[in-house]
């Protein structure tokens, strides 16, 4: 469209990457904040936590991302006012969805990645694209650093093939330990690499007994 | 208006850069009119994503032991010409908030009408409560965002520092809404060139003068590199005690060095 110009959106890069296990979930980001060759900032956290169970992570343009965050906890909030309890995960991926698309032709410049626990209490990931495309996996990674990720995650937790009948799970095999010294690893080795990806790592853990954090110092060349 | 083919123009051609309007014919006027005004109506062009005329360039500022400092020079670009020297682009907003901006200086003066504004009503509720940087952060924020959603942007990047509650704050916000906190920031060129100097540099307990030596290197060195800048600074401090805006003052140049004199010298290939 005429008026929607380069200047509309910015890419401030960023990495986020979740995994689903049989009774927890690791969602993560790093959290440099960049514009071209530039660092705006070398923490500033992608990660918002939606519900007790449920918390999404977002690279791409900062304003878009924060207004996203803000209008899902927004949402959230409406929600428990409605029905007294918190939103399920499964619930709060298809909202994602629709909130995506409802910006179908002035898209939220987004890369999400939601992660948490289903209503059963088992790890469940759901990835995005901008425009509200959504799948439920096992696993996923999204932003400027997934094109290096996401490979040696197919690698390591190679998921049972959506076609096969009847479904299997999708959760990986891994211990929850595992899962977070693999992350830790794809973040290290996508740092090396990506010059958006860098100076520190937020891991978030969700489990029965509720959400831990974590950070890790990465590169900050 | 009883024989003339009329065209209602909507807002929905806005959004597509050209007039989209419906055409009526007289028979089916009544009808059409029936839920608009009556009233002639007049079209106004609405313009959209202007271009900036006159710009301020870098605005510099960081944390210290007791507060934030702000500095930025005084000059008001028309494109490549030095239109305006001694415009202020540093002020205070409320009691515990400082202000500064590059980018289009009347954007920024409409944006101190807004604050100005934000800040009086909410003294008027007279409760003792009072916005704080994070507050006015958040306002301008969602104001930056808004109106690049509306694809006329306030021309601007905004630096805000501030302290309350014994709390330090230093936020920034750009033209199209991307929003940050840190310890040090700045805008435009300062991003280039003083940041690197900053991240080597700054300390947390940096004393009120330490602090101002420091952004007096980075200004100098704005100064030298970039060609929009001019020698006229102000430094401004808020801490718990207050805000101050010191008067413009300059700094001592050296255009002695040798590469300065005779860049060409020593670079072989050159001119």
């Amino acid at each position: 469209m005429a008026l929607r110009g380069d200047w509309m959106y910015e890419n401030n890069g960023g990495t986020c990457v979740a995994i689903a296990g049989i009774d927890y979930c690791v969602v993560a980001a790093d959290t440099r904040l960049s514009v071209g060759y530039s660092i705006l900032t070398r923490d500033h956290s992608k990660i918002c936590s939606l519900a007790d169970k449920c918390v999404l992570a977002s690279s791409g343009f900062q304003g878009d991302i924060r207004a996203l965050h803000k209008h899902l906890s927004a949402r959230h909030l409406l929600y428990q006012h409605q029905h007294n309890k918190q939103m399920s995960c499964p619930a709060m991926g298809q909202l994602l969805s629709n909130t995506l698309y409802y910006k179908r032709f002035f898209p939220y410049y987004a890369f999400n990645v939601l992660g948490g626990l289903d209503n059963e209490g088992k790890g469940c990931v759901y990835t995005y694209d901008a425009v509200g495309s959504y799948e439920r996996v096992g696993y996923s990674a999204q932003g400027s650093g997934s094109t290096l990720i996401m490979p040696v995650l197919d690698n390591q937790l190679k998921s049972p093939s959506p076609l096969l009948l009847p479904a299997r799970d999708a959760v990986t095999p891994l211990s929850e330990t595992e899962a977070v010294d693999l992350v830790k690893d794809v973040f290290a080795s996508a740092t090396e690499r990506d010059i958006y990806t860098g100076d520190k790592l937020e891991i978030v853990v969700i489990n029965a007994s509720g959400i831990k954090r974590e950070y890790l110092e990465l590169r900050k060349d | 208006m009883q024989n003339v083919e009329i065209s209602i123009p909507t807002l929905n051609g806005w959004l597509l850069g050209y007039p989209v309007t419906y055409l009526f014919s007289n028979e089916k006027l009544k009808k059409a009119t029936g839920v608009v005004s009556m009233q002639s109506l007049h079209i106004y062009k609405i313009y959209v994503t202007r271009y900036p005329y006159v710009t301020g360039t870098s605005v510099i500022a960081m944390k210290y032991k007791d507060g934030v400092i702000m500095a930025s020079d005084t000059a008001g670009s028309y494109g490549s010409t030095l239109r305006y020297k001694s415009v202020e682009r540093i002020k205070t907003v409320g009691d515990h908030t400082i202000i500064g901006a590059s980018g289009e200086i009347s954007d920024f003066q409409e944006i101190m009408r807004y604050l100005d504004e934000l800040i009086l009503y909410d003294k008027m509720w007279d409760d003792g409560n009072s916005l704080g940087p994070k507050e006015v952060h958040n306002y301008l924020n969602r104001i930056m965002y808004n109106r690049r959603n509306k694809f006329n942007p306030l021309y601007n990047s905004l630096v805000l520092g501030g302290v309350k509650n014994g709390q330090k704050y230093l936020g920034t916000v750009n033209m199209i809404g991307t929003h940050y906190e840190d310890d040090h920031l700045a805008t435009g060129f300062g991003n280039h060139l003083a940041r690197p100097i900053l991240r080597s540099e700054w300390r947390e307990d940096l004393t009120f003068e330490e602090a101002v030596k420091l952004i007096e290197k980075c200004l100098l060195v704005l100064l030298y590199r970039d060609r929009s800048s001019i020698n006229k600074f102000q430094i401004a401090k808020i801490t718990a005690e207050g805000t101050t805006i010191h008067p413009p003052y300059s700094l001592r140049t050296y255009w002695g060095f040798s590469h300065f004199q005779n860049p060409s010298k020593g670079a072989a290939g050159t001119w």
